[in-house]
C-alpha cells in the first residue's frame, strides 16, 4: 500500500473545529464494526476449510432449508428498511414514528432469532448438533455467532427504547440511535454473506 | 472533549451512517435499496437450485449478487458514498475488505494444499490404535 | 457448587511454588497495609481506579508491564538454571510438567502481559500529547481496556496458586490443548485470561485509531504527525484487524473444550492445522504490533538527541505503511513444516523476505539521521544504538530462516528461539525502555538518574548477547526448544554461558529498579526543566511536566513538522490567550468493577463453576445499561479554573 502522503490531507476540519462528538462516536463504532467483519471472515474461513469435514455424518445439503433461509432473510432484510425509516423519523424528532419504527424493527428481529433456534433445537434433535463434526461445529459457531449479535441488538435496542420513553432527543440518544443502525445494517450485510455462501452454496452445491 | 454545545441536526457530512446534507436524506433511497435487496435475494434464492447450469456458474453468479446486495446495503442503507468527505470511510471499507480477502483466501489456499500433502485425519487415528 | 474446584487445586506439595506464593500474598497484604496506613484509599480510588485520563492509564499500564516482566523474567531464569542443571544424567530441579508450565506461562506473560501493556503504554501517554489533544477519543473505554487487561494479567497469576496453568507452549496448539489431553484448567485460564485481555486490547485498538484520525489538532495534517503518531496509528490498525482473528480462534477452542465441538480435535473431522493456520495469521501481525511503536521511538530519540529533524519522513510513513499491510502476508512463515508443499511455502518466503526491505529503509533513515548530527550519548541513544545493532542481527537470521529449506533444519530448534528474542527484546524491549527513558520526565516532572539507567543498559545489553548468541550455535547443533532434559555434553558450556547472560539481564534490572527508587527520592534534585529536558521536537513536549488534566489550554495551532521545534524557533513575544471554558469526562467506575466481574466470570468457566460465570455475565450487562442511563458524562472546568491553572503552572516552570 504505497500511499501518496499529501492525499492523505483528509482533513475536513478546514473550518479549524474539531469533529463533532456523534461524529467521533460514529466513527469509533464503524471502525469497531469493521473489526467484527473481520472477526467473522476468520469463522467463514474456517467453515470454507471445514465444510467437507462431516465425519460420516449429514452434511449441508441434507440439512439446510432455502425456505427457512428465504423466511429469515425476509424478516432480517424487512427490519434493516424499518430500522432506516425510524432513523428517519429520529432526524425529523418525531418520536411516535421512531418508535414505531424501532419496535418494529425489534419485532422482526425477534421473528429472525425465533426461526434461527427452532432450525436449531431441530437439527439437534435429528443428531446433527455442533459436537458431530466438524461441518457442524463451524455452521453452528459462525451462524450463532451472528444470532448472538443480532441478540445482543435487540437487548440493546430495548434498553435504548427504555431510556428514549423517559427522555426523548436529546444528544445521546441520537448518537446512540446512529451506532445502533450502523450495528443492524452491518449485521444484515454478515446476513447476506451466510445466507449465499452457508445456505445456498452449501444447501444446493 | 469540545467546549461547545453541538445541534444534533447539524452535524458532519461524512458520519458513517449519515448521508449528505446532515440527515438521513429521503424516503427515497431507502425504498430502492429495499426493492434492490429484495430482487437480488429472489434472485438467488432463484439460481441456487438451478440444474441446468454448471456448479461453477451458479456459485459465480451467487457470489455477483451477493456482492451486489452488499454494495446496496452499503450505499442505501448505510449511506457510504464516494464523496470527499468520506475518504477516510471508504478507505477503512476497503482495507476491511484486503484483510477479510488475504485471511478466507490464503487459508483456503494454504488448507487446501495441506489436505492434499497430508494423510487424512481419520487415518492418522486408526494408526494410532 | 463449585464445579471442579476442590482444595485439591492448590499445590501444597509443590514447595517452589508455595513460597512464591507466600511471597505474593505479603506483598500485596503490604501494599495494602500501607495504602490503609497512609489512608490512601481515596486518593487511590479517585486519582488512579477510576481516572479515564490518558495519562495516568498510560503510566499504569506501563507499571502493568514491569511487574509482569518481573514474573515473566522469573520464569525465564528458572528455565535457563533447569537447562543448565539438567545434563546427561541430571535431572535438574523441575519436572516436565511443571517446566512446561513455565515456559508456557514465560511466553504467555511476556507476549500478552509485558510487551503489549508496555507498548500500549507509551502509545496511550504519549499520542494524545503528541498530536495535540486533549485525550484519547473514547476515555471510559480506554479504562476498560487498561483493567480489562489487568482482569486477564490477574487470572493468569492465579493460576500459580490454584489449579495449574497450561503446558502447551504460549500458543497452546491442538490436539494437546483438546480436552483429551489437556484434561485440567491449565488451557482454560490461558484461554480466559487471553479472551478478557484481547477484548481490551480491540477496544483500545479501535479507540487509538479514532483518535489518531479525529482527533489531531487543527492544521496537523496527516503528513505534519510526528511518526512515533504514525507507527501507533499503523499499530492500532493492525490490532483492529488481526485481534478479531484471535478471538475467533480461541472461541473455537473453548467450544471445542466446553460443548464438544470438534473445530480442531482428532476426531469428528476436526483440523488442528487450521488452527496453526489461524492462530499465526494473528500472530505475525502480533510482533508487528509490537515492533512498530519501538521503530516509531526510535525515530523521535534519534532525531531528538542528533538535533537533526529525522531524515526521510516520508520514506519512514510509506515505509511503515508497507509493513503494515505486509504484515498480514507473511504469516505461513511460522509453518513451513506443516506440509503445505513448495508453491505455497515458496510465496510466503518471498513475502518474509520483503518485509525486510522497508524494515531496512528504516535503519538507513535512521543512520542518516545520526550522521551528521551532533549526538547527545543519553539513555534513551544507547538503548537506540543497542537495538540497531542487535535488530539488525535478529533481522538477518529471520530471513536467513525465511528460506523455507533453511527453516526445515531450524524450525522449533533454538536458533528460531534465539532469533525472536533477539528481534523481540532487541527490538521490542529496547524500544520499550528507551521510550520509558525518554518521556519519563514529562510523565511525572523529574528525570531519571541518568547513571544508573547507563549501567542497567551495558547489563542488559551484554547479558542479552550471553544469553542469546550460545542459543543460536545450540540450534545449528540439533538442540530443539522446550527442553527440560537433554544427554548431549557439548550443549553444556553454551547453556552455561546463557545462564550467565540471564544473571548479567537480572543485574540490568535490579539496577532498573534502583534507578526508579533512586530517582523517586531524589526528585526534587531531577526536577530541573523536566518540561523539556531534551530540547524535544514534538508537541509533547510544550506542555508542563506532567502535563495538566486537559493537556493544552488551548488547542495548539500546527504549521509544519516537529511542530514544537518550530515554535521554539520562532518565539511568540505576546501569545494568544484567550481561554476558553473545557469539558473534562469525569471518572468512571466502569472500567475496574467491569474487570472485577470479568476476573470472577473468568474464574468461574474455568473451574467449570457455572452460576459464577453466568452471574458475571449478567453483571456485566448490568453495569453497562446502568452506565449508559447517566448521559452527563462531563464535567465543565470554567474559563476562570482553566486561566488560574495555567497561572499555576506557569509559576512553577
Amino acid at each position: 500500500m504505497s500511499v501518496d502522503v499529501a492525499t492523505l490531507d483528509s482533513h475536513p476540519e478546514e473550518d479549524h473545529v474539531l469533529p463533532t462528538r456523534q461524529h467521533i462516536t460514529g466513527f469509533g463504532f464503524y471502525i469497531y464494526l469493521l473489526s467484527d467483519g473481520i472477526l467473522f471472515a476468520a469463522l467463514f474461513a474456517a467453515f470454507a476449510v471445514l465444510r467437507g469435514a462431516t465425519d460420516g455424518g449429514p452434511d449441508s445439503h441434507a440439512l439446510f432449508s432455502a425456505r427457512n433461509a428465504l423466511i429469515e432473510t425476509a424478516c432480517l432484510l424487512t427490519s434493516s428498511f424499518t430500522c432506516g425509516m425510524a432513523m428517519l423519523a429520529c432526524d425529523r424528532r418525531n418520536r411516535i414514528m421512531t418508535l414505531v419504527g424501532f419496535l418494529v424493527t425489534a419485532a422482526l428481529g425477534v421473528m429472525f432469532i425465533t426461526l434461527e433456534v427452532r432450525e436449531f433445537s431441530d437439527l439437534i434433535a435429528r443428531g446433527a448438533g455442533p459436537d458431530r463434526s466438524a461441518f457442524l461445529s463451524s455452521f453452528f459457531t459462525l451462524v450463532s455467532t451472528h444470532g448472538i449479535h443480532v441478540t445482543c441488538g435487540l437487548i440493546w435496542l430495548m434498553v435504548l427504547l427504555a431510556q428514549f420513553l423517559g427522555r426523548g432527543f436529546t444528544s445521546a440518544m441520537v448518537r446512540r440511535f446512529l451506532c445502533f443502525s450502523l450495528f443492524w445494517h452491518v449485521l444484515d450485510v454478515v446476513w447476506i454473506a451466510i445466507f449465499t455462501f452457508v445456505y445456498l452454496i452449501g444447501g444446493y452445491l | 472533549m469540545t467546549n461547545q454545545l453541538h445541534d444534533p441536526r447539524r452535524e458532519n457530512r461524512y458520519t458513517p451512517g449519515l448521508e449528505t446534507r446532515g440527515s438521513h436524506g429521503s424516503w427515497r433511497g431507502y425504498v430502492i435499496g429495499y426493492v434492490l435487496a429484495i430482487l437480488l435475494t429472489i434472485a438467488a434464492f432463484a439460481i441456487a437450485p438451478a440444474k441446468n447450469m454448471a456448479p461453477f456458474s451458479i456459485e459465480a453468479a451467487l457470489v455477483v449478487l451477493a456482492v451486489a446486495q452488499m454494495l446496496v446495503h452499503l450505499i442505501f442503507f448505510l449511506h457510504i458514498s464516494t464523496a470527499p468527505e468520506q475518504k477516510t470511510n471508504i478507505l477503512a471499507f476497503t482495507a476491511t475488505m484486503l484483510i477479510i480477502g488475504i485471511v478466507v483466501i490464503g487459508s483456503l489456499w494454504i488448507m487446501s494444499h495441506l489436505a492434499s500433502n497430508m494423510m487424512p485425519m481419520d487415518r492418522v487415528m486408526n494408526m494410532q490404535r | 457448587m463449585f464445579g471442579k474446584l476442590t482444595l485439591q487445586a492448590i499445590p501444597f506439595d509443590q514447595p517452589i511454588i508455595m513460597g512464591t506464593c507466600l511471597v505474593i500474598i505479603f506483598g500485596i497484604l503490604a501494599i495494602l497495609g500501607l495504602i490503609t496506613y497512609k489512608r490512601k484509599w481515596s486518593w487511590l480510588w479517585t486519582e488512579w481506579l477510576t481516572t479515564v485520563d490518558h495519562k495516568r492509564i498510560g503510566i499504569m499500564y506501563t507499571l502493568l508491564a514491569m511487574v509482569m516482566l518481573l514474573r515473566g523474567f522469573s520464569d525465564a531464569i528458572m528455565m535457563r538454571s533447569q537447562q543448565a542443571l539438567a545434563s546427561g544424567n541430571a535431572h535438574g530441579f523441575l519436572p516436565p510438567e511443571h517446566y512446561d508450565q513455565i515456559f508456557s506461562a514465560h511466553g504467555t506473560i511476556m507476549i500478552f502481559f509485558m510487551a503489549m501493556p508496555f507498548v500500549v503504554g507509551l502509545m496511550n501517554f504519549v499520542v494524545p500529547l503528541q498530536i495535540g489533544a486533549r485525550d484519547v477519543a473514547f476515555p471510559v473505554l480506554n479504562s476498560v481496556s487498561f483493567w480489562l487487561t489487568a482482569a486477564g494479567a490477574l487470572l493468569i497469576n492465579i493460576s500459580l496458586g490454584v489449579g495449574e496453568f497450561a503446558r502447551t507452549g504460549w500458543l497452546a496448539y491442538p490436539p494437546l490443548s483438546e480436552l483429551p489431553f489437556s484434561p485440567g484448567v491449565g488451557v482454560d485460564y490461558y484461554l480466559w485470561s487471553l479472551q478478557i485481555s484481547g477484548v481490551g486490547t480491540l477496544l483500545s485498538g479501535v479507540n487509538l485509531v479514532t483518535t489518531i484520525l479525529k482527533l489531531r489538532t487543527p492544521g496537523m495534517t496527516l503528513s505534519k504527525m510526528p511518526v512515533f503518531s504514525w507507527t501507533a496509528l499503523a499499530a492500532n490498525m493492525l490490532i483492529v484487524a488481526a485481534f478479531p482473528v484471535l478471538t475467533a480462534t480461541f472461541s473455537m477452542l473453548l467450544l471445542d473444550r466446553y460443548l464438544g465441538m470438534h473445530f480442531f480435535s482428532n476426531d469428528g473431522g476436526g483440523n488442528p492445522m487450521m488452527y496453526i493456520n489461524l492462530i499465526w495469521t494473528w500472530g505475525h501481525p502480533e510482533v508487528y504490533i509490537l515492533i512498530l511503536p519501538a521503530f516509531g521511538v526510535f525515530s523521535e530519540v534519534i532525531a531528538t538527541f542528533s538535533r537533526k529533524p529525522l531524515f526521510g519522513y516520508r520514506s519512514m510513513v510509506v515505509a511503515t505503511m508497507s509493513i503494515t499491510l505486509l504484515a498480514f502476508t507473511t504469516w505461513l512463515h511460522h509453518f513451513f513444516t506443516m506440509g503445505s508443499g513448495a508453491d505455497v511455502n515458496g510465496f510466503f518466503g518471498i513475502t518474509t523476505m520483503v518485509i525486510a526491505i522497508p524494515t531496512g529503509v528504516k535503519i538507513f533513515n535512521w543512520l542518516f539521521t545520526i550522521y551528521g548530527g551532533r549526538v547527545r550519548f543519553t539513555s534513551p541513544v544507547l538503548w537506540t544504538i543497542g537495538f540497531m545493532v542487535t535488530f539488525t542481527i535478529g533481522g538477518m537470521t529471520g530471513v536467513l530462516m525465511a528460506v523455507p529449506p533453511a527453516d526445515f533444519v531450524l524450525h522449533n530448534s533454538l536458533f528460531l528461539i534465539a532469533h525472536f528474542h533477539n528481534v523481540i527484546i532487541g527490538g521490542v524491549v529496547f524500544g520499550c525502555f528507551a521510550g520509558l527513558t525518554y518521556w519519563f520526565p514529562k510523565a511525572f516532572g523529574f528525570r531519571l538518574h541518568e547513571g544508573l539507567g547507563k549501567a542497567a543498559f551495558w547489563f542488559w545489553f551484554v547479558g542479552f548477547y550471553l544469553a542469546f548468541m550460545p542459543l543460536y550455535a545450540l540450534g545449528f547443533m540439533g538442540m530443539t526448544r522446550r527442553m527440560n532434559h537433554y544427554d548431549d555434553p557439548a550443549w553444556l558450556p553454551y547453556i552455561l554461558v546463557a545462564e550467565c547472560g540471564a544473571v548479567c539481564i537480572l543485574i540490568g534490572i535490579l539496577l532498573q529498579i534502583a534507578q526508579l527508587v533512586w530517582s523517586i527520592r531524589n526528585r526534587d534534585q531531577l526536577s530541573t526543566d523536566a518540561r523539556d529536558p531534551w530540547d524535544g521536537r514534538t508537541l509533547e513536549w510544550s506542555t508542563t511536566s506532567p502535563p495538566p488534566v486537559y493537556n493544552f489550554a488551548l488547542l495548539p495551532k500546527v504549521e509544519a513538522l516537529d511542530a514544537y521545534w518550530e515554535a521554539k524557533q520562532s518565539v511568540d513575544a505576546s501569545p494568544n490567550l484567550a481561554y476558553e471554558s473545557i469539558d473534562i469526562p469525569k471518572n468512571s467506575a466502569l472500567g475496574f468493577v467491569v474487570a472485577f466481574f470479568a476476573v470472577i466470570g473468568g474464574f468461574g468457566m474455568i473451574w467449570h463453576i457455572w452460576w459464577m460465570g453466568i452471574l458475571a455475565l449478567l453483571a456485566f450487562f448490568m453495569l453497562v445499561a446502568w452506565r449508559s442511563w447517566d448521559e452527563h458524562d462531563e464535567y465543565e472546568l470554567t474559563t476562570a479554573d482553566v486561566v488560574r491553572l495555567e497561572r499555576t503552572s506557569l509559576h512553577s516552570i
